[in-house]
């Protein structure tokens, strides 16, 4: 059984049906694309599936359990995490507290043992503080762990967003455009990053718009256009698709 | 070490509290340091949620009254013992939070604040209307707070309550902030929808810390009630609400320390400024605009940023 199967979900704002009638499987282990034109609604897939929005119709399922309309928390609980488009780091706090936001869900949150401070609190958040530390040098961000996250380039964001989700420990990670606004560089950079995580067994859905990344790494590919499902197959399948080169380049007709 | 190192600053306090009966010449002078004391609870509280969990309350004085007003009519009019009282005030003072919370935080910003000043607002109305049982806006008497037979009374006495009570306070917030539930709570100030996707189920932080802060608030009214010996309406009008978020911005936004300051400084002001006789109002006003144009992160997060750089500012 596939880990994530999305059946024929849609959305719609007002009159504008961002995603239509969208379905697919994402088998445990791999590392699944979604790609497709500016507006094609890959981030509004995103945002159903991990709970931020709620479908119109459809449903989607992790694990065989329907999970449409749970609300993000919840999803979390289950092993899902993601990475935003535009940055959500939290601003008001150190990188290295950052990732140690991810494991949220591992720790004792108990206020009143919090405020009288049971011993059991203040050990596991030393712990924490090596996991986190480590998960910072995975992601490459070692030299970066005391610094406040205001102070840090776009490029560290972005990984320290990665470290924070795998700080959750997940199962299905969702990596929303890991590569926008980085240089040729950091790209390859994060390229390999994804496929790092891929090998530590967390299964990835990536939304990204830098091709050469997404063919390099791509187990599966699904392509949108407006909306609804173009096609969806290996990378060598989707690049010889003659819709897919339509709706990037325009068809010849 | 590690923990010594984490409380240097709860030292230091400490410290002060133990020296400052050698240098306090009068009990004018005790009254000063206790209602600091007090305000310094409530704003530390009051800290906790706009500060550290960037949400907002213009109508915490209302918590503060139902202590307050819990601890007047409870003993007077139905011969309750003073401290079931006063738990009675904050449970009632919690209750009410964790009801009203769950639909207000569903707003955000102005509109949040709009709704928590119609909250504290309501509470100020019941009281200075239920005539009958809190003697309107004339107020009511008290009676004094024993326990075991033994009376609280003087300022003296009232001092070192209330000085361990701040102590106690600030050791506790500050091991709040720094637990997973501190981290969670200023993670959703940073990025609601980030912490909601890493586990955190956000209104229910919300909700937790604003029953905490408004426990805080009442424990402190009914403190100040048995303290002062009489209460009015004004204790829970808005203008002490905004009077309290003041001292929050002045002191800094999720500074715990600052929250001391905060307290500190604009209990002390209008009593230093009071030789301006007829101006105090307007100097107390300027005092205000002026910290705020040139310390707009209040005064405490200011100051630390000048001594040290790129290091956690929540000291």
């Amino acid at each position: 059984m596939a880990l994530l199967e999305v059946d024929n979900l849609s959305k719609v704002f007002g009159g504008v049906t961002a995603v239509q009638n969208v379905s697919f499987a994402v088998d445990r282990g791999l590392v699944y694309s979604v790609i497709g034109p500016n507006g094609a609604g890959k981030t509004t897939l995103f945002n159903l599936i991990t709970g931020i929005y709620t479908p119109t119709t459809g449903d989607i399922r992790l694990d065989g359990q329907s999970i449409a309309g749970t609300a993000p928390h919840a999803l979390a609980l289950k092993g899902m995490a993601r990475t935003f488009q535009n940055l959500q780091i939290c601003m008001n706090m150190t990188a290295l507290e950052n990732v140690m936001v991810g494991a949220h869900l591992q720790l004792d949150r108990n206020l009143v043992k919090a405020m009288l401070r049971f011993p059991g609190i203040a050990r596991r958040d030393d712990r924490l503080k090596d996991e986190a530390r480590e998960l910072m040098g995975f992601v490459g961000l070692t030299s970066y762990w005391n610094r406040a996250a205001s102070s840090m380039p776009y490029g560290a964001l972005k990984r320290l967003e990665i470290a924070r989700a795998l700080a959750a420990k997940p199962q299905i990670l969702f990596l929303d455009e890991p590569a926008a606004g980085l240089n040729s560089k950091e790209t390859a950079e994060i390229d390999e990053l994804v496929r790092k995580v891929a090998d530590n067994d967390v299964t990835v859905v990536l939304v990204e718009h830098d091709m050469k990344m997404v063919m390099n790494i791509s187990d599966r590919i699904l392509v949108l256009d407006y909306g609804k499902k173009l096609t969806e197959g290996t990378a060598k399948e989707v690049r010889e698709n003659p819709d897919v080169i339509a709706a990037y380049l325009g068809s010849s007709v | 070490m590690k923990s010594l190192k984490r409380h240097y600053a709860l030292m230091i306090l400490g410290a002060v509290l133990l020296l400052l009966p050698l240098v306090l010449p009068n009990n004018y002078y005790y009254d000063i340091a206790i209602r600091m004391a007090i305000n310094a609870i409530i704003v530390l509280g009051l800290n906790l949620l706009i500060g550290f969990a960037g949400q907002i309350s213009l109508g915490h004085a209302g918590f503060v009254g139902i202590g307050a007003y819990a601890s007047a009519i409870l003993p007077t009019y139905f011969g309750w013992h003073p401290i079931l009282a006063m738990a009675a005030g904050s449970a009632i003072a919690s209750a009410i939070a964790a009801i009203v919370a769950r639909p207000i935080f569903r707003l955000k910003g102005h509109y949040l604040a709009m709704a928590t000043l119609g909250l504290g607002m309501i509470i100020a109305m019941v009281i200075k209307n239920e005539g009958t049982y809190t003697g309107g806006p004339d107020g009511m008497s008290v009676a004094a707070l024993g326990l075991m037979g033994f009376e609280i009374s003087g300022e003296k006495q009232w001092y070192w309550v209330l000085a361990a009570t701040l102590v106690f306070s600030f050791w506790a917030a500050r091991n709040l902030i720094d637990s997973p539930f501190g981290r969670a709570l200023r993670a959703l100030h940073g990025s609601e929808v980030a912490s909601q996707v890493m586990g955190v189920d956000v209104v229910r932080y919300k909700v937790a810390i604003f029953v905490l802060s408004a426990f805080f608030a009442s424990l402190m009214g009914s403190v100040t009630a048995h303290y002062i010996g009489f209460v009015t309406p004004n204790i829970a009008d808005f203008f002490h609400s905004i009077e309290l978020v003041t001292m929050v911005v002045i002191g800094g936004m999720a500074s715990i320390y600052g929250s001391l300051i905060g307290a500190v400084l604009l209990t002390a002001l209008p009593q230093a400024l009071s030789t301006f006789e007829g101006w105090e109002t307007v100097a107390f006003g300027s005092i205000l605009m002026l910290s705020m144009i040139f310390m707009p992160k209040g005064l405490v997060p200011t100051l630390a940023a000048r001594f040290r750089r790129n290091e956690r500012d929540d000291l």
